[in-house]
């Protein structure tokens, strides 16, 4: 007991809600669709921008988003973060790289980790690519998508993806 | 995620969201907590003499800075509880518990604890109480991990 003669100087206090989350119409569409490889978004009319992930109406005028619309599973790095701070619930190692890509086709950013990439490299209007998980682990979970990844194409100049950033 | 029938065509599933906090302590928690790994319960004199269990940094009335540490207790008074009849999985207990708010003897306030009282029978507002150590210290509040009621006479 006072083998330990260092004070202690901190402790954990975590803090835990457990609960049943039901996705409700929008993201169920969206999740059945990742567990076949597909993004699926939606709007709420021709022309007007593809919400991803779907939330069921349009942020900004509250319109319902009935229309499903496959997006491209590339896209463009249009914000990111770089995480050094630990957390026992991070599965990956650190630093990486959380990003918000613009997918080709979407309206809106969406938010997942960058991996296969050095930190110095990063930057906006890079492009990129979602890594899938295998077959057998596909499934209606954000995980059918491992990571994203980069892309070998030029990198999208910073004035078309201003409003994202 | 599951298909679940009860909720028609969408999909649902458990979720958890937790925050590991590491909070750290400052002086005077720090000197709490130490203590309470040594089973030893300490609180702190404030500008107007009284003792504050547990230690605060700064005096609630007058926001001066505090010094005095004032070991407690260990023994103490039930000033009120809740009886947990039906525990939660991160609740100290998996059996039916109180939890107390506690005036160690030699303190003026009183602090949150849970008081292993076996029946709600066993505890009342008035109660005297001693704590049980944790065989194991880790470094937490449940080195302290329990109140227990004294036997009566």
């Amino acid at each position: 007991m006072s083998d330990a003669p260092e004070p202690i100087t901190s402790i954990i206090t975590p803090v835990r809600l457990e609960y049943d989350f039901t996705a409700g119409a929008a993201a169920t569409m969206f999740l059945r669709g990742l567990a076949q490889r597909k993004i699926i978004g939606a709007r709420s009319r021709p022309g007007e921008p593809v919400m991803v992930p779907p939330r069921g109406a349009d942020p900004r005028t509250a319109e319902l988003t009935l229309e499903a619309v496959e997006v491209s599973d590339q896209g463009t790095v249009v914000s990111y973060s770089i995480v050094r701070v630990p957390s026992d619930n991070i599965p990956f190692e650190l630093p990486y790289v959380c990003i918000n890509v613009l997918l080709d086709g979407a309206g809106l950013a969406f938010f997942h980790v960058l991996q296969e990439c050095p930190l110095d490299e990063v930057r906006l209007g890079m492009r990129v690519k979602a890594h899938w998980a295998p077959d057998d682990q596909l499934d209606t979970s954000v995980t059918s998508i491992e990571y994203f990844e980069p892309l070998d194409e030029p990198d999208v100049p910073f004035e078309e993806i201003r409003e994202h950033t | 995620m599951n298909e679940n029938s009860a909720t028609g065509d969408s999909l649902s599933g458990l979720h958890v969201l937790e925050y590991p906090y590491r909070r750290s302590l400052g002086p005077v928690l720090s000197r709490f907590f130490t203590d309470l790994r040594d089973r030893k319960l300490t609180g702190i004199r404030d500008a107007s003499g009284r003792v504050l269990v547990p230690p605060q940094e700064y005096d609630p009335e007058t926001a001066e800075t505090l010094h005095e540490f004032v070991s407690v207790g260990p023994g103490g008074e039930v000033v009120s509880y809740s009886w947990v009849a039906e525990p939660r999985s991160k609740q100290p207990f998996d059996h039916p518990f109180a939890y107390a708010l506690i005036r160690l003897d030699g303190a003026d306030t009183a602090m949150l604890h849970a008081v292993d009282a076996g029946e709600e029978s066993r505890i009342s507002v008035g109660s005297r109480v001693r704590p049980r150590w944790a065989a194991e210290p880790g470094g937490s509040i449940l080195d302290l991990a329990c109140f227990e009621v004294e036997e009566e006479g």
